[in-house]
């Protein structure tokens, strides 16, 4: 009962001390400033070439369709993994920062969903961009499902039965 | 004889001085929450993402015959050099009960990615160094010949031997319709030239309990679980190479990745041979942190 009871609370002085101290600092100040969140004007622009990997997707992946194409659940849960996986370096609002390029851009918005489908789980490694296969396919396709939402013209053509989708950006 | 322990407070306060400069670089950063695998000894082939920092804290109690139970913690602080490359510090101490709490050393790890897109097969080459004493306790790994009655003595006994050490991993791993599959082969050298290499093992499997993100920030949606099975243990060494005289562990790993940018990690190890502890019962707590790199770049000068 005596070592059990120690399992459960942090163990030796050293190990309290640690959880207290980290504990207290995440809470307090976890939240603060984000960094490289410059977005719109004040973003850097990102070369040309940064965009250069969507060409590098095999024509097959640039050729897949998006299972949640139109579908409004899917851009609200793209949005929320966006959110929480992809915003701290593309920006709150997709529109970039000194981390990531931004993501309204043409060369994104034009591109196939499984361009960006592909690109998104194989990332672009020697620019930074790791890959992202441990989200699962659904989860990936509903990110990319939001991402075309940014430009809901771009949505629309590519399912003519969907309906139009407002973008739910902040 | 001198109970360790005892000295701990008088080193308190300089631990408290380094964790609160650690935590002050955190001020700035913005949290994020990440896909963390439920996994405690094997690795997939994901790493850090560039410019984050984790901040890991586990620990592991663990049965003991012939001795007292004890208690090992660790703290990590996991950083992501690049996209390719993640660099990480351990520091570990343990808690035997019924005798002391001690510091029992600190590892240097380094992942590689080796390819740079998404194959069948994916691998990462591993390279730790260890600077650690012999009551080191974590298992992180379960290497060579260990088994249970080596980590009987009293920590005033086995605080005596240093060891350093160079561990070697190829981490495979493949992901495929939700399902992680990893094994790690693994191979440990002593720098003593006497000492011979040993090889270990580690294997996994992973999935998340829902493929599709709901909507809705929530902290119990099932895609925020993420649940498996390890099994880890040594294979002996070069001398000596085999599962005799070797212990194994079966383990249920779960993982919770709260929207909160929490990530708790669960995880019961059952010995499988009369050579393994019992019981491992482990837990961890971490939190990642974007934009680290990008700070501390500013703070030296570097463009933003």
């Amino acid at each position: 009962m005596k070592t059990l009871f120690a399992f459960f609370l942090p163990a030796g002085r050293i190990g309290v001390a640690t959880i207290g101290i980290v504990v207290f600092g995440m809470n307090v100040f976890g939240g603060a400033r984000a960094l490289g969140q410059e977005e719109g004007a004040a973003a850097p622009k990102h070369k040309r070439s940064t965009y250069a990997a969507l060409a590098e997707a095999p024509q097959k992946a640039k050729e897949r369709k998006n299972p949640f194409a139109g579908d409004t659940q899917a851009v609200a849960a793209g949005g929320k993994l966006f959110e929480q996986h992809c915003a701290g370096c593309h920006g709150e609002k997709a529109g970039g920062s000194t981390q990531g390029p931004s993501l309204l851009r043409e060369e994104v918005q034009q591109a196939t969903p499984g361009t960006l489908f592909w690109t998104l789980t194989n990332g672009v490694v020697r620019r930074g961009m790791p890959v992202w296969s441990k989200l699962p396919e659904p989860e990936r396709w509903q990110i990319v499902t939001f991402l075309h939402s940014l430009n809901s013209r771009s949505l629309n053509s590519q399912s003519p039965n969907s309906q139009p989708v407002k973008p739910i950006l902040h | 004889m001198r109970i360790i322990s005892q000295r701990i407070p008088r080193k308190l306060p300089s631990l408290a001085v380094i964790f609160i400069a650690l935590i002050s670089f955190l001020f700035c950063c913005r949290s994020s929450m990440a896909q963390e695998s439920p996994y405690i000894v094997t690795y997939d082939h994901y790493l850090e993402e560039p410019g984050s920092l984790e901040v890991e804290y586990f620990s592991t109690f663990g049965t003991q015959r012939g001795g007292n139970d004890f208690d090992a913690f660790w703290t990590e602080f996991e950083y992501g050099a690049t996209a390719w490359w993640t660099t990480e510090v351990y520091l570990a101490g343990q808690t035997t009960f019924n005798d002391s709490t001690i510091f029992t050393g600190f590892r240097w790890e380094n992942r590689f990615r080796l390819l740079q897109r998404e194959h069948l097969v994916n691998p990462v080459l591993y390279i730790e160094y260890e600077n650690t004493n012999a009551a080191d306790k974590i298992l992180k790994e379960v290497e060579g010949h260990d088994v249970e009655s080596d980590y009987a003595a009293s920590n005033a006994v086995l605080r005596q031997e240093h060891d350093h050490e160079l561990e070697m991993k190829l981490l495979l791993s493949s992901t495929f319709k939700g399902w992680n599959v990893a094994v790690n082969p693994i191979v440990t050298k002593n720098l003593l030239p006497s000492e011979p290499w040993e090889f270990a093992y580690a294997i996994g499997a992973s999935r998340p309990l829902a493929l599709k993100a709901s909507p809705n920030r929530c902290n119990f949606c099932r895609e925020n679980f993420i649940a498996g099975v390890e099994m880890y243990g040594g294979l002996g060494d070069a001398q000596s190479a085999g599962l005799h005289d070797t212990s194994h562990y079966l383990a249920p790993v779960v993982a919770w990745n709260l929207p909160s940018d929490w990530t708790v990690r669960l995880s019961s190890g059952f010995g499988l041979n009369d050579n393994s502890h019992r019981l491992l019962l482990r837990w961890g707590l971490s939190r990642e942190f974007s934009g680290f790199g990008e700070m501390v770049g500013r703070w030296f000068g570097g463009r933003p």
